[in-house]
């Protein structure tokens, strides 16, 4: 056979996914136990481009562990540890979504540069076909941010809706599909 | 030689196939109209966060979980159907060991969900959820009842056609999928923006499931084969030459 097989499309997650035993899990928010030493709790809330909330959304992270290593056997560096850093929830009547998980290492890149600390999210609602991909980075890695390969390719004005914000002991990120203060996502 | 062989860290790389799939501004589905985004989506090299993926499920399976119709004391209302397949990546190999969900409507069209306001009955014996992992060989396999059709708003006489839902994660995040399996030959396709919302035929078409006489159960249930693509590795770097066609 020459070529690729092409791909299976993508369809929206719908208004209906929050059925019981589905795939909204309980314990889907909480990537770590309550009481882990250095957990961290991230809030946002899903908007749409009128600004108001997505009540029917579907929020997912990934990231690595605290430091910077994946249990996974495609990491060339090995796999390390039983870390699943994976957390999906579901939007709140309010919009709301929240993750409780470790803050991910930094991660060396191939070409021998350093990516900051962060998150890969996707995002799922009714009315959207596809996903959308952004990533949670952190306030108080500044330096580590600046040399950022991925945030330095970022419009300056921008960036900053990749850089979570603290509140109190946690981190808000909220996540606007459209509008003023669109969210960067990102073509992977 | 590509960039991802320099630091010796050498990583697989996801083909896209941005031509599969629909625009996030379909406007023919009215609810994509403020949940689409309006600036240009940033490039993102797949680096090590987005080649590795959970790898998760073998402990979320239970004994009832891929067969829909024996999660309670009765059997659900409906045509029994088994729907089974291969999970792939583009290069035809089978993704093993991966969690696959389902959801989806009972032979009413109603959904277990307060959301669900269609005037069709609930069905005490389906709640309409199953998931599984795929064997060595990529392959799946669910018992259920197909689905019905249900109306929705999102034009005058709108209507669904029969579908069930399907949630992948292949071994990668960008491997992602959350997609929808169709009927063959269904009446309702014509007139429905989510599944037109894919522009190109032959994309739409790996959407459908195909009645397969060869795994029915004869006096028992009907059966629909379904293989799902996840984007494949395109490849070490060094096989880039090669590849290239």
């Amino acid at each position: 056979m020459r070529g690729p097989l092409g791909t299976t499309p993508s369809q929206t997650v719908g208004p209906f996914f929050k059925m019981p035993g589905g795939i909204v899990w309980a314990d889907g928010p909480e990537v770590v136990a309550d009481g882990t030493p250095g957990a961290i709790t991230i809030r946002g809330t899903l908007l749409d481009g009128a600004g108001r909330p997505i009540p029917d959304g579907l929020v997912e992270i990934w990231g690595a562990d605290e430091h910077g290593r994946f249990a996974h056997p495609d990491d060339p560096r090995g796999a390390s540890g039983r870390f699943q850093g994976y957390g999906r929830c579901g939007t709140s009547p309010e919009g709301e979504f929240w993750f409780r998980t470790v803050k991910p290492g930094p991660l060396p890149t191939p070409d021998g540069r350093t990516e900051a600390p962060h998150l890969d999210v996707t995002v799922l609602a009714r009315g959207m076909l596809n996903r959308v991909v952004t990533r949670i980075y952190f306030p108080e890695e500044q330096d580590a941010n600046a040399a950022d390969p991925v945030l330095s390719e970022v419009d300056p004005a921008r960036r900053g809706t990749l850089i979570a914000r603290a509140d109190g002991h946690e981190h808000r990120f909220d996540i606007r599909l459209q509008g003023d203060d669109e969210t960067v996502f990102f073509d992977v | 030689m590509t960039d991802t062989a320099r630091g010796g860290l050498v990583l697989p790389q996801y083909r896209p196939d941005p031509d599969s799939h629909p625009p996030l501004d379909s406007p023919e589905y009215r609810s994509s109209a403020l949940r689409h985004p309006k600036q240009p989506l940033q490039y993102l090299p797949q680096h090590l966060t987005e080649v590795t993926g959970p790898l998760l499920g073998h402990d979320r399976c239970g004994e009832h979980d891929h067969d829909l119709t024996a999660q309670h004391d009765g059997e659900p209302l409906g045509e029994r159907i088994i729907v089974s397949g291969r999970v792939l990546d583009s290069d035809g190999r089978p993704v093993p060991n991966t969690l696959v969900e389902v959801w989806q409507a009972n032979s009413a069209g109603r959904y277990l969900h307060q959301g669900d306001r269609h005037p069709a009955p609930l069905d005490p014996n389906f709640s309409g959820t199953g998931r599984c992992m795929t064997d060595e060989d990529g392959h799946y396999r669910f018992v259920t009842i197909k689905p019905g059709a249900y109306p929705w708003r999102n034009h005058d006489n709108a209507w669904r056609p029969a579908h069930i839902h399907f949630s992948l994660y292949g071994r990668a995040f960008t491997q992602r999928l959350i997609t929808q399996m169709y009927f063959p030959g269904d009446p309702l396709f014509y007139q429905d923006p989510i599944f037109n919302s894919v522009r190109d035929e032959a994309a739409r078409e790996r959407m459908i499931s195909r009645f397969d006489l060869d795994t029915t159960v004869p006096e028992w249930a009907l059966s629909y084969k379904w293989d799902i693509v996840l984007r494949g590795p395109q490849g070490t770097p060094f096989e880039d030459e090669e590849d290239d066609d």
